[in-house]
């Protein structure tokens, strides 16, 4: 069965602020709905805690923030196993992500 | 006796249903598609000399597989893996054929995909042009129309686009999606009807085929009733739209006895049917009562504005866009005359940008007498730029106007 890795869009948020709980709790909701299919995933820190990191001629060359500033931002990703990129969708319109923000689907390549 | 043409057809359609089936046994667009190329180019080789065998479909998907065995073998052995056991299926009943043609449709136009690259693949494989045909009919380069299939093909491999029917609950949606891209394909080729390019006149016809191919497959959803019906219906008119010297002839002046009055009894009938399968207005089916009421006037000022009228209330209830509402205010002004019907016409938003908008204002001011704002109404419709030919029809008004 492939892997999908979803990516979440949302507005850059700090999930480890209480302020996001009722969110938090919706999250876990859905980890627990969609556990069958679920092989991974994570919330990240805001795009304020980013660093990015690029080797240039032999120099790492480190600078804050994340590689794009847009208006929505990676704020967490899963990996699903699901049968075809039907599920996939099924499943990634349940997250909360899907509805305030967007949600991208990419099939994992198994090496 | 078959004649060439006739053997042709039978192989191009019947390449078709090997093709969906094809797909199923082999899991692989590419393969099935280069395995149905090499049996449908022997049969057109064989049959013309040797006849048609009994069982046309039985002979080219026996040669269809035999060759994608082939083509797995060599891909193993270049691999070094062993060749995929692929199973050879007897004959298959006609239920089976119908539900892989059925997957084909679906799968072509699954929402995942561009609609562009939507219409290329629906083109591709379930009409079974070739890419370069594809790339002509939809004005693209062949290089570039090679690269959208590789990469719909790549995507439907990659991310696992499946091969199936949706479920009842989501054929609605995806139903939508498929009509829009049938009628897509149609439109391509019915508003360049202005030239007398050919291939684009093959792509109507295409697009009527696809459609006659889904009501054979799903002879009760009505929106696929009402597509059928609407292309039929539009298609009737397809002589009478360009005069001799390819200019085209709007509706009141076109000569209704080169209609195609068999097209518009099977669109009439397709969309009775149509009208009695929808529990709620269909979009399609109400178009094409529209086009009905048009195709069954014996003449333009004879036509049911009454039904038109009430007919475009329904289209508004469905789909309310500012063209429908303009197109409404047209019939308006020809029931109530041209001061109602100007009236609700200044009254669409957001259509100043919108040729057709000035052009319809030009014409309703020049009917009331109005020529100073008539002019000013047709200027602007010209300075937002027409096709050649529907700009000259309006510097004709203009003319007239002095």
């Amino acid at each position: 069965m492939p892997t999908y890795a979803a990516l979440l869009y949302t507005e850059d948020v700090d999930w480890s602020q209480p302020e996001h709980a009722e969110t938090t709790k919706q999250y876990m909701e859905f980890g627990q709905a969609a556990a069958a299919v679920i092989r991974g995933g994570k919330a990240l820190y805001p795009t304020s805690t980013a660093t990015t990191v690029r080797v240039s001629g032999g120099d790492v060359l480190t600078s804050d923030g994340p590689y794009a500033e847009t208006k929505e931002a990676l704020t967490g990703f899963y990996l699903f196993e699901c049968a075809d990129l039907d599920e996939a969708v099924r499943v990634s319109a349940k997250l909360p992500a899907a509805r305030n923000g967007v949600v991208e689907i990419r099939p994992v390549i198994e090496f | 006796m078959e004649t060439g043409d006739a053997v042709a057809r039978l192989v191009r359609e019947e390449g078709t249903r090997v093709l969906a089936t094809l797909i199923r046994v082999t899991g692989s667009v590419d393969v099935a598609e280069d395995a149905v190329q090499d049996a449908v180019v022997r049969a057109l080789e064989t049959w013309p000399r040797d006849g048609v065998p009994d069982n046309p479909r039985g002979w080219l998907l026996v040669t269809a597989k035999r060759r994608a065995v082939d083509l797995f073998r060599r891909e193993a052995a270049r691999s070094g893996k062993e060749a995929a056991a692929m199973p050879f299926p007897e004959p298959e009943p006609a239920e089976v054929v119908r539900d892989d043609l059925l997957r084909l449709v679906f799968t072509c136009c699954h929402p995942a995909l561009s609609l562009e690259a939507q219409v290329a693949l629906a083109l591709r494989t379930l009409g079974g042009l070739s890419t370069a045909e594809v790339a002509r009919a939809l004005l693209v380069p062949e290089a570039t129309m090679a690269k959208r299939l590789t990469r719909a093909k790549q995507k439907i491999a990659q991310a696992r686009i499946p091969y199936r029917v949706p479920d009842a609950a989501e054929l609605p949606d995806r139903l939508t999606g498929v009509a829009a891209t049938v009628y897509l394909i149609f439109n391509e080729g019915y508003a360049a009807a202005a030239g007398s390019d050919l291939v684009r006149l093959e792509l109507v016809d295409e697009a009527v085929r696809l459609a006659r191919l889904l009501a054979g497959l799903m002879p009760d959803e009505p929106t696929v009733l009402g597509l059928l019906a609407l292309l039929l219906l539009q298609n009737s008119r397809r002589d009478a739209r360009v005069d001799a010297a390819g200019v085209p002839v709007l509706l009141p002046d076109q000569d209704r006895s080169r209609w195609d009055v068999a097209a518009i009894k099977e669109g009439v009938s397709q969309l009775g049917r149509g009208l009695r399968r929808a529990a709620v207005p269909d979009r399609y089916v109400v178009q094409a009562a529209i086009a009905a009421c048009h195709a069954l006037a014996p003449s333009y000022a004879e036509t049911n504005w009454d039904a038109l009228i009430s007919w475009y209330d329904v289209l508004l209830e469905v789909a309310d866009t500012p063209v429908a509402r303009l197109n409404r205010a047209v019939a308006v002004a020809e029931r109530d005359g041209p001061a109602a019907g100007l009236a609700l016409v200044d009254g669409i938003p957001g259509l100043t940008e919108y040729p057709w908008w000035h052009a319809t204002r030009g014409e309703l001011l020049n009917r009331l007498g109005a020529a100073a704002e008539a002019r000013t109404a047709y200027r602007r419709a010209l300075a937002l730029g027409l096709s050649d030919p529907q700009a000259a029809h309006l510097r004709t008004r203009l003319a007239d106007l002095g």
